[in-house]
């Protein structure tokens, strides 16, 4: 862990200015600035596959699977946790702009203080015995989902000199269809450390970077209670024809 | 524009895992078998912090539309489980072995350092290429790496992120 700031920032600039114009939506899988992605990375092309019967379709989540609590991870403990308590609500579409109904979302998340509860994170910041920051809930017929939580911090980590990861929610989704399956991040409006991020920077495509920050919603943002944000999240498009979704 | 993936991270274990969760069937039902491995990296040494997310069709070949994956109990069967690998990147579930005209587990990997998920799929060892169209068309020795091979319990199967042995990963239309 020798390199400094400045030498990943160049590598993250140079693979940008290469990629500028492809239009990659994803992010890169070969990206040396992360550098755990060094020997987890196929170096293979993927290869192309029609989706057969069982990839045509999501699993399907339940009441019996979530409950309505799990949504609000500011109520988990006995008392209220630090920091400043936030919503984030969005839609989730398929890629046919079809709404995603009735389906699982998955959040996790650091503290207010950029510390998770997880007992390989070292960083020296206190836990909340009042947070635990891990929440559930199911969409509604129209794709609708809601979270109550805390507005997370930034945190550093190994990956370089002086490396900190912009603050960021977790997002676990299930499509319609097998094929649209995502795990990704949200993060937050104007954060300084996006450009030093390589996690963030893995997307090359600016335009595509944008789709992963929410925007402040004063409408979603509760008097006297809680702060709003609204991330709506387009997963991929669809390969089931209308007559077999039935 | 669709929402680029990201990384699942280090810090997945105490959301995404669940009890129960590599367990389709309670380990011993009938029919019950044991689908297991690892995951490597390039150099061969395992992952300690991958997750595998299993989805399939059931023995008669009908794809599960019920819920209950996250809260089993004991008699459905959902065709989903998801199971984290522990410190020596091993991974295990407990299923049925799927049925009908496509017979294979599909499968998402996600792990510390794969910036987004991958797709594969595992076939079991009984699978023909010469029955097969997708299988047929791969070069022979990479139409292995998807192929799992029998033991004792059910079948093994190693992820291989990179290398050598690199897993025959898949992209479908529309992704980009």
């Amino acid at each position: 862990m020798s390199e400094t700031q400045a030498e990943i920032t160049a590598e993250i600039q140079s693979i940008e200015a290469a990629d500028a114009g492809k239009g990659l939506e994803q992010p890169r899988r070969d990206y040396p600035p992360y550098r755990s992605s060094l020997l987890r990375h196929p170096t293979k092309s993927l290869v192309h596959a029609d989706p057969e019967s069982i990839e045509l379709w999501a699993p399907c989540f339940g009441h019996q699977d979530v409950g309505a609590a799990e949504a609000d991870l500011t109520i988990q403990h006995s008392g209220e946790p630090l920091g400043e308590r936030m919503v984030v609500a969005g839609r989730i579409t398929d890629g046919g702009g079809r709404p995603v109904a009735h389906q699982l979302v998955e959040i996790w998340q650091a503290n207010a203080g950029g510390r998770y509860i997880h007992k390989r994170d070292q960083h020296p910041a206190p836990l909340d015995p009042n947070f635990t920051g891990a929440g559930r809930c199911l969409t509604d017929a129209d794709g609708r989902y809601r979270f109550q939580t805390i507005k997370p911090g930034p945190y550093p980590w190994r990956n370089h000199l002086n490396a900190w990861r912009p603050a960021h929610i977790h997002f676990s989704l299930f499509g319609r269809e097998f094929t649209q399956r995502l795990v990704t991040q949200m993060y937050f409006p104007g954060d300084p450390l996006f450009p030093l991020d390589p996690i963030f920077q893995s997307v090359t495509d600016p335009a595509s970077r944008e789709l992963m920050i929410a925007t402040y919603d004063h409408d979603l943002t509760t008097p006297e209670y809680a702060t709003g944000y609204r991330w709506d999240i387009v997963l991929t498009g669809s390969h089931r024809t209308p007559m077999e979704d039935v | 524009m669709t929402t680029p993936g990201q990384t699942v991270g280090p810090f997945f274990h105490y959301a995404l895992p669940y009890e129960g969760g590599g367990d389709l069937v309670p380990p011993g039902r009938a029919g019950a078998i044991r689908l297991h491995g690892h995951v490597y990296d390039g150099a061969g040494d395992p992952v300690p912090d991958a997750l595998l997310e299993l989805w399939q069709a059931d023995p008669g070949g009908q794809v599960p539309q019920v819920g209950g994956s996250l809260r089993r109990d004991g008699w459905t069967f959902t065709g989903f489980g998801r199971a984290e690998t522990d410190a020596a990147g091993h991974y295990s579930f407990t299923t049925l072995m799927p049925g009908g005209t496509s017979p294979f587990f599909a499968v998402t990997v996600f792990a510390r350092g794969l910036t987004h998920r991958l797709f594969t799929r595992i076939y079991p060892p009984s699978a023909r290429s010469e029955a097969d169209p997708f299988l047929a068309g791969l070069e022979p020795e990479r139409r292995d790496t998807l192929v799992a091979t029998p033991d004792e319990h059910g079948l093994v199967f190693d992820v291989h992120l990179q290398g050598d042995n690199e897993t025959v990963f898949l992209t479908f239309p529309g992704h980009r």
